[in-house]
């Protein structure tokens, strides 16, 4: 299996996790443990001012010194604020350079606005940045992001929360034999086997967290989803069978005992 | 003097600096960044960087997301 690099880092967990939507830090700690991750997502917004001194934060259940912390850009609708976002997400982070690109066309489909996620890319490629981005499932969108430079692309299984999976198998199989950066399908994974066919499919990886998060039991869920990703991953490596529309006996055909 | 902290309006005393702002409110340095006005301030500059009349200011955090 190729290996998974991410701005010179090697990754052996190929699962990516999100952490929002759960119950408390102490859930998100042990998903995060269960899933057996090393690179999380955040999300970037307005301190809760007033909030208690001594009540922990989000960094200190998951650790920037033990995991890759991966800021989103999650709510921007404009290459502006998204590029925003990263420059704060990295004075956040020790001036870390690593981020996901996540720009939204608007709040019902949350579907990728495809045009300021490519102006943003330029820019925050320009700037230094590190960018995983997240777009739509077009092969030819996902060749532009690599060719400006983004360091691994993320095309969609289906809409962000939706858990329908992944839609266009076709296009994510196109993207990944077009592709010299790392693709991790992000968004759309429902249960074990839609990141198991992720793999299968060829991709580096896959990022989720609905499907955890709010699984009626996320811990067991994570375990699901790391086992599924290891499965996918080995059988294609391994090699698929092809398909065949009729029977093909796998007991041998002499040697019966009514052969006479 | 007036400034807008978070998208909500505050008084301060002048000359205040982020440092100080930051132990009024009793906010941890170690997992936050600050703009004030769309520009960021590095951590470095918090004990010298005095506020100003109208300044808008961004704390922000960490949190959950995917």
């Amino acid at each position: 299996m190729k290996k998974l690099i991410i701005d010179n880092q090697e990754y052996k967990s190929r699962l990516i996790l999100g952490t929002g939507k759960y119950k408390d830090f102490e859930e998100t700690g042990k998903a995060v443990e269960a899933s057996g991750c090393e690179m999380v997502t955040v999300a970037i917004r307005r301190l809760n001012i007033g909030q208690d001194k001594d009540s922990p934060s989000l960094l200190d259940v998951v650790s920037p010194e033990k995991f890759t912390i991966l800021p989103n850009t999650a709510g921007c609708y404009t290459s502006e604020d998204a590029v925003r976002t990263c420059e704060l997400a990295s004075e956040l982070l020790s001036g870390k350079m690593l981020v996901k690109l996540e720009v939204l066309s608007d709040s019902k489909t949350l579907y990728p606005n495809v045009v300021e996620t490519l102006k943003a890319s330029e820019i925050l490629v320009k700037k230094g940045f590190k960018v995983m981005v997240y777009t739509t499932d077009d092969p030819v969108v996902a060749k532009e992001l690599e060719k400006i430079g983004c360091e691994c692309i993320m095309p969609l299984g289906s809409a962000i929360g939706s858990g329908l999976g992944i839609i266009n198998e076709f296009n994510i199989r196109e993207i990944v034999e077009n592709a010299d950066v790392p693709i991790i399908v992000d968004a759309g994974v429902g249960t074990a086997s839609d990141a198991c066919i992720a793999m299968e499919l060829g991709c580096d990886g896959v990022l989720m967290n609905t499907a955890i998060a709010c699984a009626k039991n996320p811990i067991l869920m994570a375990s699901a989803m790391k086992h599924a990703i290891e499965a996918g991953s080995k059988a294609y490596e391994a090699g698929r069978i092809e398909k065949t529309l009729r029977g093909v006996a796998s007991s041998p055909k002499d040697g019966m005992i009514t052969d006479d | 003097m007036n400034i807008i902290l978070n998208n909500e309006s505050d008084e301060v005393h002048d000359g205040i600096t982020i440092e100080e702002l930051l132990d009024d409110k009793k906010i941890h340095t170690q997992y936050i960044a600050i703009e004030i006005n769309k520009k960021i301030i590095p951590k470095s500059s918090y004990y010298k960087h005095e506020l100003k009349e109208g300044d808008k200011i961004e704390i922000i955090t960490a949190i959950g997301g995917g």
